[in-house]
C-alpha cells in the first residue's frame, strides 16, 4: 500500500483544542520519506502539541494523521506498534533519572524490539561517540549538562532506528559549536533515509536543514514551502513580521 | 498544500467531520460494549459465588450464626453506640498523628550541627515505636501509668489508649511522610534557595506541598488501620463497636452481631477512600499535561 509517493506522515486538517483553547485548528502537513520538515512559529503557537498528537500523547478532535499511509488516529490502530515506529526527541527532555545514560539508551533497544545487551550497548556507545558523549555512558542524567542532555536524548530516540523522527526543538541548549554538530547528525540521518520533523526557534538551522518549513500561526499552517520561498520572499504578511522581529533578534541573518 | 487564509476560516464557525463523527460513534459503540461484558461478567462472578456458598453443606448452620436478622437487629444500636468510642478516638488521635508525624519527620531532615540533637531524638523515637509492638504500647499505658499512681495523671484508659495509639502511629505517619519529602526532586529545592527561601520556607512552601500530596494514599492507609485499631483501646474496658459486638456474641452464641460492626467499618471507610481519590485525581488534572498514555 505504501507507493513511493506516500508521505511518511500526512496530516490531515488535525484539530486539537484544551478546554476552549483551539490549539490547532486545522493543520494539514505531508512529510515525504528522507526528508526533515521544519515547524516555525511563535512560542505557543502549537509546535509542541503538534509533536504530541502525532506520537499519540494527545487525542485529536478532527482530521487524521497517517503515518506511511495508515491512519494511526483511528480508535482501532494499534497505538505502542505506531509508537514503536516513531522516535521522539521531548523539549523538556524526559530523560529517566533513575537510569544511567546507557540504560536510558538501551532500554526500548532491549524491552521493546528484543535486541541483545552487548549488540544495544555497541550501538548506543557508537552513537553517544558521535555526539561527543562517550565519556557520559555511566552517568546518570541529572549530573549531566543541559546540552549533554538534550544529545542524549536524541541518541535515545535515534537507538530504535524508527521511521520517523520528531525532534522538539533540539537545538535549544546547544553552543554554536554544538549546533554544527547536531545540524551534521540530522543531514547524515537524512543521507541515511531517516524522515523528520522538527521544532525550532533556530531559523538558520532550519534553513541549513529542512526541505520544507511549515509556519504555524493561529492554529494553522500559514505558510508552507522550501526554505528559500519562506525565509526569503514569504507570501504572508503574518509571516514577513515574525521572520522581521526574529531577525531582529539575531536568530535568522537577513537576506 | 493550499495556504489557508486565517482570517476567513476563523470566523466561518467549526463544524464536526464525517470523521470526527464516525470515530465519536465507534467509541460510544466500544464503552457500550465494554460496559456491558463488565455488568456481564460481575453478574456471572456473583451468582458462582452465590451458588457455591448456598449449596455448600455447612449453609444452613452458617445462616444462622452469622446472618441471623433477629440478632443483627439486637446488635445494631449496641454496636453503633460503641462506634462513638472508634470515632472519637480516630478523630482526635487521627489529628494529632498527623500533627506528630509530620513534625517528627520534619525534624529528623532538619540539616546543621545545631540540630543534630533534634535530629537523633526524632530518629531514636521512630526506631522505638515502630519497633515496639502496638498492644505492648497499649498494656503499658493503660495499666502501667495508673500503676504509678501520679497524682494529676489520667487513669482514664479511653486517654490512655488514644496516649497509646498517637504514641505509635505517629512513627508510622512520619515515616510516610519522610518517604514523601525524599522524593522530591532536590532540583526543587535549589530552584527554592536560589530564589531566596530560607530552608524553613522552601520546606514550607514547596517541598511539603509536593511531598504531601504524593503520601495521601498511603496515609489513608494509616488512617483507615488506625480506625480498626482505636478498637484495642477495649483492653482497658472501654467498650467500642467490637466489643459491644462481642458482648453479645458471646451471651447468645451468634456470630451475627460481629458481622453488623465489620459492615459498620467498612462503611465508614468506602466515603473515605473515595473521597482521597477523587481529591488526588483532581489535582493532577489540574497540574500535568496529561495525554493519552
Ligand atoms: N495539556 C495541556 N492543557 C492545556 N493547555 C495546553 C496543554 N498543553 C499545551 N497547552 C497549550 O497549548 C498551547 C501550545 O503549546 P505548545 O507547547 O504546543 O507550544 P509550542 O509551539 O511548542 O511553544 P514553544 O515554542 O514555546 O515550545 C499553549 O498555549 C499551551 O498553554
Ligand atoms: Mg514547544
Amino acid at each position: 500500500m505504501t507507493t513511493p509517493a506516500t508521505p511518511v506522515l500526512r496530516l490531515e486538517s488535525v484539530r486539537k483544542s484544551f478546554g476552549d483553547q483551539v490549539v490547532l485548528r486545522d493543520i494539514s502537513i505531508d512529510v515525504p520519506a528522507h526528508s526533515v520538515t521544519a515547524l516555525i512559529g511563535a512560542s505557543g503557537s502549537g509546535k509542541s502539541t503538534l509533536m504530541r498528537c502525532t506520537n499519540l500523547l494527545e487525542d485529536i478532535d478532527d482530521g487524521a494523521i497517517l503515518l506511511d499511509g495508515e491512519d494511526v488516529t483511528d480508535p482501532r490502530a494499534d497505538q505502542d506498534a505506531v509508537r514503536r515506529r516513531i522516535g521522539v526527541v521531548f523539549q523538556a527532555y524526559n530523560l529517566f533519572p533513575h537510569m544511567t545514560v546507557l540504560d536510558n539508551i538501551t532500554l526500548a533497544p532491549r524491552r521493546v524490539h528484543g535486541v541483545g545487551r552487548a549488540e544495544a550497548e555497541d550501538r548506543a556507545r557508537e552513537l553517544l561517540d558521535r555526539l561527543g558523549l562517550a565519556a557520559k555512558a555511566k552517568e546518570y542524567p541529572d549530573r549531566l549538562s543541559g546540552g549533554q542532555q538534550q544529545r542524549v536524548a536524541i541518541v535515545r530516540a535515534l537507538a530504535t532506528t524508527p521511521r520517523l523522527l520528531l525532534l522538539d526543538e533540539i537545538t535549544a541548549a546547544l553552543d554554536p559549536e554544538l549546533v554544527g554538530e547536531v545540524l551534521a547528525v540530522v543531514r547524515d540521518l537524512k543521507i541515511q533515509g531517516m524522515t523528520m520533523v522538527l521544532s525550532t526557534h533556530e531559523m538558520s538551522f532550519a534553513r541549513e536543514v529542512a526541505d520544507q518549513v511549515c509556519f504555524l500561526d493561529a492554529g494553522v499552517v500559514l505558510e508552507q514551502g522550501p526554505p528559500e520561498q519562506v525565509f526569503g520572499d514569504p507570501r504572508e504578511e503574518r509571516t514577513r513580521q515574525f521572520l522581521s522581529r526574529i531577525v531582529a533578534a539575531g536568530r535568522l541573518a537577513p537576506q | 498544500m493550499t495556504v489557508t487564509d486565517a482570517t476567513v476560516s476563523a470566523e466561518e464557525p467549526y463544524r464536526p467531520s464525517a470523521r470526527r463523527l464516525a470515530r465519536e460513534a465507534y467509541r460510544r459503540q466500544r464503552a457500550r460494549r465494554s460496559a456491558l461484558i463488565a455488568a456481564v461478567s460481575t453478574g456471572a462472578t456473583a451468582l458462582v459465588l452465590y451458588l457455591v456458598i448456598v449449596n455448600s453443606p455447612g449453609w444452613a448452620v452458617t445462616r444462622k450464626t452469622f446472618f441471623s436478622l433477629h440478632f443483627a437487629r439486637q446488635a445494631l444500636p449496641e454496636v453503633l453506640k460503641g462506634l462513638r468510642v472508634n470515632l472519637e478516638l480516630m478523630v482526635v488521635c487521627g489529628a494529632l498523628i498527623l500533627v506528630f508525624g509530620l513534625l517528627l519527620a520534619v525534624a529528623r531532615t532538619l540539616r546543621g550541627p545545631v540540630f543534630l540533637p533534634v535530629r537523633l531524638l526524632a530518629t531514636a523515637y521512630v526506631d522505638f515505636f515502630l519497633g515496639l509492638p502496638m498492644i505492648i504500647c497499649l498494656l503499658i499505658m493503660i495499666t502501667g501509668v495508673p500503676a504509678l499512681r501520679l497524682t494529676g495523671v489520667t487513669t482514664d484508659p479511653m486517654v490512655l489508649g488514644g496516649a497509646a495509639l498517637v504514641l505509635t502511629y505517629s512513627a508510622y505517619v512520619s515515616e510516610v511522610f519522610r518517604a514523601g519529602i525524599q522524593s522530591v526532586h532536590p532540583s526543587q529545592r535549589a530552584a527554592a534557595r536560589s530564589l531566596g527561601l530560607s530552608n524553613a520556607q522552601a520546606m514550607r512552601y514547596v517541598v511539603l506541598p509536593q511531598a504531601v500530596r504524593r503520601v495521601v494514599p498511603p496515609l489513608l492507609n494509616n488512617l483507615v488501620s488506625l480506625q480498626k485499631d482505636t478498637g484495642l483501646v477495649s483492653i482497658g474496658g472501654v467498650i467500642d463497636a467490637v466489643y459491644a459486638a462481642k458482648i453479645i456474641a458471646v451471651q447468645s452464641f451468634n456470630y451475627t452481631p460481629y458481622l453488623v460492626a465489620g459492615l459498620v467499618f467498612i462503611v465508614l471507610t468506602v466515603p473515605m477512600t473515595r473521597f482521597t481519590d477523587w481529591i488526588t485525581a483532581r489535582m493532577n488534572r489540574r497540574q500535568w499535561q496529561g495525554g493519552l498514555v
